[in-house]
């Protein structure tokens, strides 16, 4: 396949940092901001997370980022509306990180459809296991969308040569056990991982869940990552500009540039 | 997915042996006082006008049918070799039943309960609390039973490995709904021989609360392929137009927690509040085998408001000195709508979940002070 996504890894210099902005947070138009301080600061690839009421595979940080986007009245029209204003400004891929019930309430064949027209290029469903991905993965496909499934710890070697026969873009790593969040230190159960599934796939391998610091991203470069994928530790600076809007809105870039500089070796 | 599996594989395995047999029917008998009463209510059939039949699950040790599948899932969980149990609670009677299930048992047990919640049934909080179990108070979303279901299952992907999730009912992912039902079976395989030996056959029609639908499925279970009505009371709340809990009358299709079934909803697809004067009802998902039993009309599910539930609880009171539950007095009231027309032959079973200590405060509040 000749997605943007498999572009973005071939030609990459470094593994790439994908930052994740939640749609509607906090306002449609601060988030789409956000999203532009992110790529100008040197993402590689953005993860917009659409919020569900719901978000039992997110910490604290996210759940109360969603909360106050759904307050502010995102919903997942806007969802559309703010990739494509997104896409009118950046070749980097872009992901949407949801839920199942979001996808499916919208008719998954929809969703997948109405993704690839506003320009994202791969679809991320928290909820749905390998048993029940089928119907998410063919309609992504048919819309020319990457799908994109997880590797965790617990997910045995059987169960685990299926997901990476299914999975398209890259696999998503879920390096830390139990739901998003910040943590102080990795989990080194998550290197092993990385280096396991790293030998049994030819598809780029993205940790993600966790990772707050420039640190944690060398730790993850040197054992072999393609990539690394940074929410929370992102978000909780948006949480803690309050509603004045300006100000610490640079330390997001900050925190990017300096991650992008242990990428690169740094 | 590691847990389900493994849970599943638990259920096949372990369950069936006699040696886990033997165990629970010594709970369940010398323990938890089983099997409860079928109690046939003089007062209630006369004034109803068929012959009218209490499931006693109030009489259970607890107070509610819950403690039947804390004591199943915590015994499986303990041949599981698991150190630590935890709980979401929405009335209080989960949790409470698996506070004594994991003290009787020798587990550790956390609770998870919405703010809103244990200001309601401050009562089972401090039970739960005697009883040696960790109560944490949830702050997020609506604060209410699905935000306790979900900081639990948050807990379980980040303790899997040593901890069970004793989930309350017949909801959740995969084999859940099968094994909260295959524990409370047991009401139903009682009610079916106590019925026979009393009425020498089978009732005409048969009533439960559906908040998940624990004690319902229970209920209904061997049921499903006999002549028998059954009949399912929803939290209708303020009713349909308004506030309510009614996810099978008034929902649509779904996933949450793990299972596709009918949901209260937005138009794109956010989980909506449901309010219910019941907090064992307050609950925007249903069981998905409700839901099927719902599409396959086998069960029918009427709404029952909290003006009914409040009314028949008092009712049941005062006609039969049976103070039940508010969950349970909105199985109560859906009877007495659909005794009417019956002739006094018929046989009509509810099935009282739950007793209404718990509720005293809240419907003494309602009333003013002037019962």
């Amino acid at each position: 396949m000749n997605s943007r996504i498999d572009g973005a890894f071939r030609l990459r210099e470094g593994p790439l940092i994908v930052p994740c902005v939640v749609a509607g947070d906090p306002s449609f138009a601060e988030s789409l901001q956000i999203s532009r301080e992110l790529v100008d600061a040197g993402a590689d690839m953005l993860e917009i997370v659409m919020p569900f009421s719901d978000p039992v595979a997110d910490g604290p940080v996210i759940q109360q980022a969603g909360s106050r986007a759904r307050t502010a009245g995102m919903t997942t029209d806007r969802l559309f509306d703010l990739v494509r204003e997104v896409r009118a400004e950046t070749g980097i891929p872009l992901l949407i990180m949801t839920y199942a019930n979001i996808v499916i309430r919208r008719g998954i064949r929809k969703f997948y459809r109405d993704a690839a027209d506003a320009g994202a290029d791969g679809v991320v469903v928290a909820d749905v296991p390998l048993e029940e991905a089928d119907p998410f993965c063919a309609a992504a496909r048919m819309a020319g969308i990457d799908p994109i499934l997880f590797v965790s710890q617990t997910t045995s070697p059987e169960r685990r040569e299926q997901i990476l026969a299914k999975a398209g873009g890259f696999i998503y790593l879920v390096a830390a056990l139990g739901v998003t969040g910040t943590r102080e230190d990795l989990s080194p159960q998550s290197i092993d991982l990385l280096k396991v599934v790293k030998e049994r796939t030819s598809l780029p391998v993205v940790p993600g869940f966790g990772i707050s610091t420039p640190e944690h991203v060398r730790r993850y470069t040197h054992a072999g990552a393609d990539g690394v994928i940074v929410g929370s530790a992102l978000i909780r600076m948006i949480g803690d500009r309050g509603s004045s809007g300006s100000g610490p809105g640079n330390r997001i870039g900050d925190l990017v540039r300096a991650m992008k500089l242990a990428a690169r070796g740094g | 997915m590691y847990a389900l599996n493994e849970l599943e594989e638990a259920y096949r395995t372990i369950i069936p042996s006699d040696e886990f047999r033997e165990e629970m029917k010594y709970y369940l008998t010398e323990y938890a006082g089983r099997p409860t009463p079928l109690t046939f209510c003089r007062n209630l059939s006369a004034d109803l006008n068929c012959r009218i039949y209490l499931k006693r699950e109030d009489l259970l040790h607890s107070g509610a049918h819950k403690l039947n599948n804390a004591l199943g899932q915590a015994l499986l969980a303990k041949c599981m070799g698991k150190q630590r149990i935890i709980a979401e609670t929405g009335a209080g009677q989960h949790g409470v039943a698996t506070a004594i299930a994991g003290a009787v048992l020798g587990l550790p047990v956390e609770v998870y309960m919405g703010e809103e919640d244990i200001r309601r049934q401050s009562l089972n909080v401090a039970r739960m609390h005697m009883l040696g179990a960790k109560v944490s108070a949830v702050a997020s979303g609506s604060r209410t039973l699905k935000d306790a279901i979900n900081e639990a299952l948050r807990d379980w992907v980040t303790n899997v490995q040593d901890t069970h999730y004793l989930i309350g009912s017949v909801v959740g992912p995969h084999p859940f709904p099968s094994l909260v039902r295959e524990f409370q079976t047991v009401i139903g395989n009682e009610i079916r021989e106590q019925v026979m030996a009393k009425e020498g056959r089978l009732p005409d029609a048969m009533v439960a609360c559906v908040g998940g639908g624990s004690n319902a499925i229970g209920m209904f279970a061997p049921f499903l392929d006999d002549p028998v009505e059954l009949w399912g009371a929803e939290a209708g709340g303020e009713g349909l137009a308004g506030r309510h809990g009614a996810t099978l009358c008034g929902g649509t299709p779904g996933v949450l927690h793990g299972s596709y079934t009918y949901l209260i909803q937005d138009a794109f697809g956010q989980i909506l509040e449901s309010h219910s004067i019941s907090a064992g009802l307050d609950y925007p998902g249903v069981g998905p085998e409700h839901s099927f039993l719902r599409d396959t009309r086998r069960v029918i599910y009427r709404p029952v408001t909290d003006a009914e539930a409040v009314d028949s609880f008092l009712y049941l009171s005062r006609t039969e000195g049976i103070i039940p539950a508010l969950e349970s007095a909105h199985a109560v009231g859906l009877a007495r709508q659909i005794a009417g027309g019956r002739g006094p032959d018929d046989i009509l079973i509810i099935n009282l979940s739950g007793r209404g200590d718990k509720d005293v405060a809240q419907v003494a509040g309602l009333m003013g002070g002037n019962p």
